[in-house]
């Protein structure tokens, strides 16, 4: 028996010339609960994609690196594979087919069934289903899962809670399972639910199943595990035992970039706090996979304000929800005045503007030019770059504007009538600012504002924000899943977690309270610049 | 409340058929056709269009939609038809040949209309119409030319002083193939439905002594097999069916529907085996499907190519049925996919849902219609051509709005929370 029921050995990884494993190792003792931490694009999805074989990873030139299971290596080139080794996951995106009952879905693809004459002749999969046999295994497994619902029942109305005990029943019920991979299970879950799961994912290891655990949250971590791994930017920068470390130093590591600042920018000396420009109570929005579960929010006239968070937490959600790209509900007051939700024309109207996280989607008529993309907006909205009385485009004045643009924004292509599609993405998000600008807005939402484009132009794009709030006294909020550039930038930054804003940290907050931050846990007092439940008091920077 | 509600539920789901009903009705009364007249044609389209609903079940169980690639399991069974008539075998052989010549082409055609599927998923519905449509073509050129210039064909199905095959081919006299199968067994209808009745009270002893069925169900089959056996003693309505009040004797040709019969046999216990679990997961949700480890294309692809390999059976059954015992050569498979597609929605089932039930109950009330809609519409408008437009905007309208209504769902669907919700309601 080898020490180890899983290892991966040194498993690099690149797509396209980025590396997004470098060298990372992780090893899985039999019957022990491992937990896999990291930020959003640490890489460990990346990982588990490699162990489960899935086409992507083998689709773009594979990997390098060792695999072995009980200390032989393997070749794992499909699920299937995996599934052969008695490596299993509890998805979470529920795999599961709503219509089917709960024994179709536990014994999905794994039918048991009887030969006749047709099968053998024919096929075996003309076999009939033996439907008693089934739910008698369904039965067992959701047993040992502790899970008190009847096989019968049709999944779709179950209470999404159990709909993971039943993935859980899946995995258990498949013969020879070695290890079980939980991907975030306690994401949808209530706490009683998560406690519950918890006990269940002990249980399960006690008769020795291995388990990796993804999770965000620390104190699961805590609570749960017995070994942790943490991987940062595609490296494996810690692997210890849960008994040595406290949560603080997790959070840290996991974070754990310290100051450097990818842009330099003046420090503004004094928290001198303008009037509220907007004032959110209340606010929840239905955007998929990231929903907004009310978020309370005040925003300063001329202050860059950042919404940090991790992915699926609904940080996304709040620019959507406000501009009405998103069915929302709550309260917005912008200016003093209420701003009517659901109504984009009424938000745009209002002197607000926001570049969005989808460039190519909702961003950017890629077939269009330059100077369509940026006028666009301004003239749907205000009636801009119009000539009376038919209302026809008015050329020059749109040239005259984007090319001033161009200029300003330094966009580099041929000239304004190149269509932005063919433009590189740091390009396409200046047209997307420049779009925003066309607006004349008093405030600008940005969402994402460096996904996917390189370092040069993520420097351009965060400087040209702060030039224009510091020339133009623009309000502007940055919502981005790169903690690094928010600091860079901004004058507060709002964590946000499950769907609410847990605090607003400094800049200058340590690594482990934004950490903390994250993974929804409370943050010591002199991390924090302002709390949901505190007095908010008109210049109150210091106030902490 | 609770039934009230669960009425309004149900007519709303099943509004199409409804309405059909409704319409059916109102068109049998205003047409003031004699109701002999009425039943011998609804039973006879009945027996010829019903294999070719069935046919649909499957791709639609699989998630991908109405099937109007039937067409060119249509055309296969025309190929078939043809070769036959061409070597001279008739009668019953005559059609088992051409049944045997249908399955390979048909499993092939099936095959290439499944890869094209697998690469527009999502459009399968307009996807299969349009494969009807291009094969079309296809089928014109080999009729045209090929058949006769490059493979030889005999001279009394070929175009007289010129090349292709002939306009209309004559199923009657020689060749002997129409009413092959209907001919074969023909009993007065009441016989049959003795027959049935008591196969049915029969199964159902069966079934309650093997404890399948509880006392409730087995009283409500009984009962009903001899209330409909017993129709037989009033003389009005025996006089609909055979004929004693003037009409003709309505025959049911029991070979013919012993094979629709088990068509649906078959359609139900496939859906019992590994196999049919599969199209039933795939139909539901492809994501899944693939990380139980389905392979959802090949699935995808089964299902095809076994609709088109039935779907072409059904031709044959249709034209050794159809009308006067001639098969018009280059159109006989135009109307298939739309009117099989028409009468299975009618029936009450949607793109992503099916059953036998709604095959049969959908082919039967869109054929009251087409059979009542001339004499409806001379009545009512004094025009009896109103009523073939009638026809043709009924199954294309049913068709959009199935459509329409499936969207709508979709889009109820993919409101946030409703996702699990909606799809169980399905």
């Amino acid at each position: 028996m080898a020490d180890y029921v899983l290892e991966m050995k040194n498993i690099s990884k690149e797509y396209a010339g980025n590396p997004v494993l470098k060298d990372v190792t992780l090893q899985i003792r039999p019957g022990e609960i491992h937990a896999l931490l990291g930020e959003n694009g640490a890489g460990k999805s990346t990982l588990m994609n490699v162990l489960f074989g899935m086409p992507v990873i083998h689709a773009t030139g594979g990997f390098s690196g060792q695999v072995l299971v009980d200390g032989e290596p393997v070749k794992i080139m499909s699920p299937m594979d995996a599934m052969n080794h008695g490596i299993g996951m509890v998805h979470q995106e529920f795999m599961l087919i709503p219509g089917f009952n709960v024994t179709e879905n536990i014994k999905l693809n794994r039918e048991l069934s009887k030969g006749w004459l047709f099968s053998k002749v024919f096929s075996k999969d003309l076999e009939i289903m033996d439907k008693l046999a089934m739910s008698t295994d369904a039965r067992q497994a959701l047993d040992s899962v502790g899970i008190n619902i009847s096989e019968d029942t049709l999944v779709g109305t179950l209470p999404v809670g159990y709909m993971q005990f039943v993935e859980i029943a899946r995995e258990i019920d498949k013969k020879g399972v070695k290890l079980l991979v939980f991907d975030e299970p306690t994401a949808v879950l209530t706490e009683s639910e998560a406690k519950q799961l918890i006990s269940v994912m002990k249980d399960i290891a006690s008769r020795g199943i291995a388990i990796i655990f993804i999770t965000h949250r620390l104190d699961e971590v805590m609570m749960a595990a017995d070994h942790i791994t943490i991987l940062r930017d595609g490296q494996m920068v810690a692997a210890c035992a849960t008994a040595d470390v406290t949560v603080d130093r997790l959070a840290e590591k996991m974070i754990g970039r310290g100051d450097e600042s990818l842009v330099k920018i003046e420090g503004r000396q004094s928290h001198e706090y303008g009037d509220i420009a907007m004032k959110v109570r209340d606010l929840e929005v239905e955007m998929p996979g990231e929903t907004v579960k009310g978020i309370d929010l005040d925003i300063y006239e001329g202050e860059i304000i950042g919404i940090a968070g991790l992915a699926g937490q609904g940080k996304i959600g709040l620019p959507n929800g406000v501009m009405g790209l998103y069915p929302a509900s709550g309260t917005v007051e912008f200016h003093g005045e209420a701003l009517p939700l659901n109504d984009s024309k009424a938000a745009l109207k209002s002197g607000l503007a926001m570049v969005s996280e989808d460039r190519r989607g909702v961003g950017l008529l890629l077939d269009q030019s330059i100077e369509d993309n940026i006028v666009f907006t301004a003239m749907q909205v205000h009636g801009e770059f119009l000539t009376k009385p038919f209302n026809l485009k008015n050329a020059k004045a749109i040239r005259a504007f984007a090319e001033q643009m161009i200029e300003d924004l330094d966009i580099r292509c041929f000239g304004p009538t190149q269509a932005t599609g063919t433009l590189s993405g740091g390009n396409q998000q200046k047209v997307c600012v420049a779009r925003a600008l066309a607006m004349k807005p008093k405030f600008l939402f940005v969402s994402e504002p460096t996904r996917g484009i390189d370092i040069g132009a993520k420097q351009l794009v965060l400087e040209t924000l702060a030039k224009l709030n510091r020339e133009q006294k623009l309000t502007v909020v940055v919502v981005s899943s790169e903690l690094q550039e928010l600091r860079s930038i901004c004058d507060r930054i709002a964590v946000v977690a499950e769907g609410k804003i847990n605090c607003i940290l400094r800049p200058d907050s340590s690594d482990a309270a934004y950490g903390l931050a994250m993974s929804g846990m409370a943050v010591t007092q002199e991390n924090e610049l302002w709390r949901k439940d505190a007095p908010v008091t008109k210049k109150g920077g210091e106030q902490a | 409340m609770a039934d009230r509600k669960g009425f309004a539920e149900n007519l709303k789901k099943y509004a199409v058929t409804y309405l059909f009903i409704a319409i059916s009705v109102f068109f049998i009364i205003v047409s003031k056709l004699d109701m002999n007249y009425v039943c011998s044609q609804l039973l006879l389209r009945l027996n010829r269009n019903a294999f070719i609903v069935l046919a649909l079940i499957i791709p639609i169980v699989a998630g991908m939609g109405i099937n109007f690639a039937i067409t060119i399991g249509a055309m296969a069974a025309q190929i078939g038809l043809l070769l036959t008539i061409n070597w001279g075998v008739t009668g019953f052989t005559g059609i088992l040949l051409a049944a045997g010549i249908t399955l390979p082409l048909g499993l092939l055609f099936g095959f290439l209309i499944g890869k094209m599927l697998n690469k527009m998923k999502g459009q399968e519905t307009i996807g299969s119409m349009i494969l009807g449509y291009f094969a079309n073509g296809a089928y014109q050129l080999l009729f045209l030319f090929i058949f006769g210039n490059i493979i030889p064909l005999n001279k009394n199905v070929t175009i007289v002083g010129a090349t292709g095959v002939q306009n209309t081919l004559n199923l009657t006299g020689d060749t002997g193939l129409y009413k092959a199968v209907d001919g074969i067994l023909a009993l007065p209808f009441f016989t049959a439905v003795w027959i049935l009745c008591g196969a049915l009270a029969a199964w159902s002893v069966i079934q309650f002594i093997r404890k399948k069925y509880n006392q409730k169900k087995l009283i409500v089959n009984l009962s009903l097999s001899a209330v409909i056996s017993l129709l037989y003693v009033f003389p009005d309505i025996r006089a609909v069916f055979d004929g004693s009040k003037g009409g003709r004797v309505i025959t049911v040709p029991v070979i013919t529907w012993v094979i629709i019969l088990m068509l649906c046999v078959f359609n139900s216990l496939i859906m019992k085996t590994k196999l049919g679990q599969k199209f039933r997961a795939v139909g539901q949700n492809r994501t899944v499907a693939n990380a139980s480890g389905i392979n959802v294309n090949r699935t995808r692809l089964i299902a095809i190519m076994i609709s088109t390999v039935l779907a072409g059976w059904g031709q044959i059954l249709f034209m050794q049925s159809e009308g006067i015992g001639t098969f018009q050569t280059y159109a006989a498979h135009e109307q298939v996919g739309l009117y099989a597609g028409a009468a299975i929605l009618v029936g009450g089932a949607s793109i992503d849902r099916a059953t036998n039930w709604q095959a049969l109950l959908g082919t039967f009330l869109f054929h009251s219609l087409f059979i009542t809609a001339q004499n409806a519409a001379s009545n009512l408008f004094g025009d009896s051509v109103i009523g073939e437009y009638f026809r043709a905007f009924l199954s294309y309208g049913v068709i959009a709005l199935a459509l329409v209504l499936y969207a709508w769902k979709g889009a109820q669907k993919r409101k946030p929370g409703n996702e699990l919700k909606g799809a169980v309601k399905n």
